[in-house]
């Protein structure tokens, strides 16, 4: 897995609403990163919102379909091979329809009476492959060269890398991980900790990778995210970190957020800041900080990388 | 280590005396608490079925107690009593008066998916919470959740525009739960994002507010799935044996 892929050098970008919203720091800063790395990317022309968790919510074989449209234009509209979308919500739904459109006749057929009847090709299962930004940097260019690449070592910057929860589970809808070494592992994720180690940062031992933001609450049962968010914030703290590196754009606006939140409601005040982990490569590789999009940032992001002379 | 979820005994069932003489021995005081006897007879023997008919609930059946569910479970760690398996084993004996006890807080399942990464037999968990939210909600036995104002504010605009926007939402969510915009929290954090947010970027998203993102050529999709989701109402309601939409 270490020789970089040709297939993850072109991909199709999903980039999703959130990173059109609040996520738009990370819709910049992977662009920018692509661009800096070398790698094609070709936004999927026209798309829709994948449903995210609240048209699950009212009817999953619904999000199936909004997901498949997207995968549907990516496979007959671009001919891509594969798909990358860098939030964990598109990328989990993505991934889910891809599932469920292998495995279950009742999803297949509403797939393709919605499809038929708003008049579209609809998707099958296999015509594309849809990964994170993180499989896209991991497997399109690898930690050697991103190692050759940087400019401005993270050295001295101690990282907690947060992966959250759509990214790993079920674990069923994500066949190509926990599949030895190279892999992904669903239990303990790496590939973050791996291409920030490749730029030179310090990953602590962080014990709540994959815990919960409560990011789907984050609105409408706000005292309990707050308090799953401030759990986070506080073992990043108590395990050192400078920074919490994200890589969904829903866990780190909730993360902004529920810091704020967590101040204003309870006066529990915590100084770890948040930046996605895109940011945090393209510093390393000498990209300005405005350039990734770091004054888009709620937390104290800037500041903490002056401090650590690297902005 | 076995987990102590809860106790059988509820402290309203206790009865304790500080003065009681039955057949001329005294049983006054703790040493002898009475508990009140519970006949169970208001069985629903068709909420397991019911629950199955609703999105999520598919698979309930598969369920042979763990607790895996609720070991797993973030909200259980909040709050001990939101507690999946016992839930799941309420509905398949039918026992709905005492689900209703917790009718309020099912509604906070988060979706973490750690249910269903520890579940053993693929019961899917988190699918199972939605069911009972939903069902709760379709039987008049609570309003509808902030959740559910937030998943249908959500759903409509994406079935309109194919699309959503941040700002809209927002807005179309505090109107709905009736909350005030101005609060401490949230004017600390656009203050901080304030600080150096950029023309531009503001200047895009006051275009957002105004002309809606869209996907091209969206009604067809919508008048699709429009359709579709009537159909599917329906279903659940007729399976429920509930009237037309409110």
């Amino acid at each position: 897995m270490s020789n970089t892929n040709a297939k993850y050098r072109k991909v199709a970008y999903y980039p999703g609403c959130a990173l059109e919203g609040t996520g738009h720091a990370y819709n910049v800063s992977t662009v920018a990163l692509g661009r800096k790395l070398g790698l094609e990317v070709e936004e999927v022309p026209n798309w829709n919102c994948c449903g995210a968790m609240e048209v699950k919510n009212i009817d999953p074989k619904v999000q199936t379909y909004l997901s498949s449209r997207v995968l549907a234009i990516a496979a007959h509209e671009m001919k891509a091979a594969t798909v990358m979308a860098p939030c964990n919500g598109c990328y989990h739904n993505l991934k889910k329809a891809e599932h469920d459109l292998a495995h279950d006749p009742a999803s297949r057929e509403t797939v393709e009476r919605i499809a038929r009847k708003a008049g579209d090709e609809p998707y099958r299962a296999g015509e594309v492959e849809t990964i994170h930004a993180l499989d896209w940097i991991k497997h399109g260019v690898g930690e050697e060269e991103l190692r050759r690449r940087v400019k401005k070592s993270l050295a001295g910057l101690r990282v907690a890398n947060y992966y959250g929860c759509m990214y790993t589970r079920p674990r069923h809808i994500f066949p190509e991980k926990d599949q030895g070494p190279g892999s992904e592992s669903t239990l303990k994720p790496h590939f973050m900790d791996d291409l920030l180690a490749a730029a030179g940062a310090v990953n602590v031992d962080f014990p709540l990778k994959t815990a919960c933001c409560g990011g789907a609450h984050t609105l409408s049962d706000s005292d309990i995210s707050t308090k799953l968010v401030l759990n986070i914030l506080r073992a990043a703290e108590a395990a050192g970190a400078d920074v919490i590196a994200t890589e969904c754009p829903t866990c780190h606006s909730g993360l902004e957020m529920h810091q704020a939140r967590a101040e204003k409601v309870l006066g529990q005040k915590t100084k770890v800041v948040m930046l996605y982990f895109t940011q945090l490569l393209g510093i390393a590789l000498g990209l300005s900080p405005r350039s990734i999009g770091n004054h888009e940032n709620a937390s104290e992001a800037l500041e903490r990388l002056q401090e650590k002379a690297l902005a | 280590m076995p987990i102590h979820e809860r106790s059988l005994i509820r402290p309203e069932n206790l009865k304790t005396h500080e003065k009681l003489v039955m057949d001329g021995v005294d049983v006054s005081g703790h040493w002898s608490t009475f508990i009140e006897p519970r006949v169970v007879t208001d069985y629903n023997e068709a909420l397991e079925e019911q629950i199955a008919a609703l999105p999520g609930g598919e698979f309930i059946h598969r369920c042979w107690q763990c607790g895996s569910c609720t070991n797993a479970c973030t909200v259980n760690a909040v709050n001990p009593d939101f507690n999946p398996r016992f839930w799941i084993y309420l509905v398949r004996i039918g026992l709905e008066s005492e689900l209703l006890r917790d009718k309020d807080i099912i509604w906070q399942c988060v979706s973490c998916h750690k249910c269903t990464y520890a579940c053993p037999r693929d019961v899917v968990p988190e699918g199972i919470m939605k069911a009972i939210a939903h069902w709760l909600e379709l039987q008049g036995h609570v309003p509808k959740s902030r959740s559910t104002l937030f998943d249908e504010e959500f759903t409509r605009q994406v079935v309109e525009t194919g699309k959503i926007e941040d700002g809209r939402m927002i807005r179309n969510f505090f109107a709905a739960t009736a909350q005030p915009l101005r609060q401490d929290w949230l004017v600390a954090m656009a203050t901080r994002v304030a600080r150096r947010f950029p023309v531009m970027l503001g200047i895009k998203m006051g275009l957002a507010a105004l002309f809606r993102p869209r996907t091209r050529g969206w009604q067809r999709h919508q008048a699709a799935i429009e359709e579709y989701l009537g159909e599917q109402d329906a279903k659940r309601r007729k399976a429920l044996g509930i009237g037309e939409t409110q």
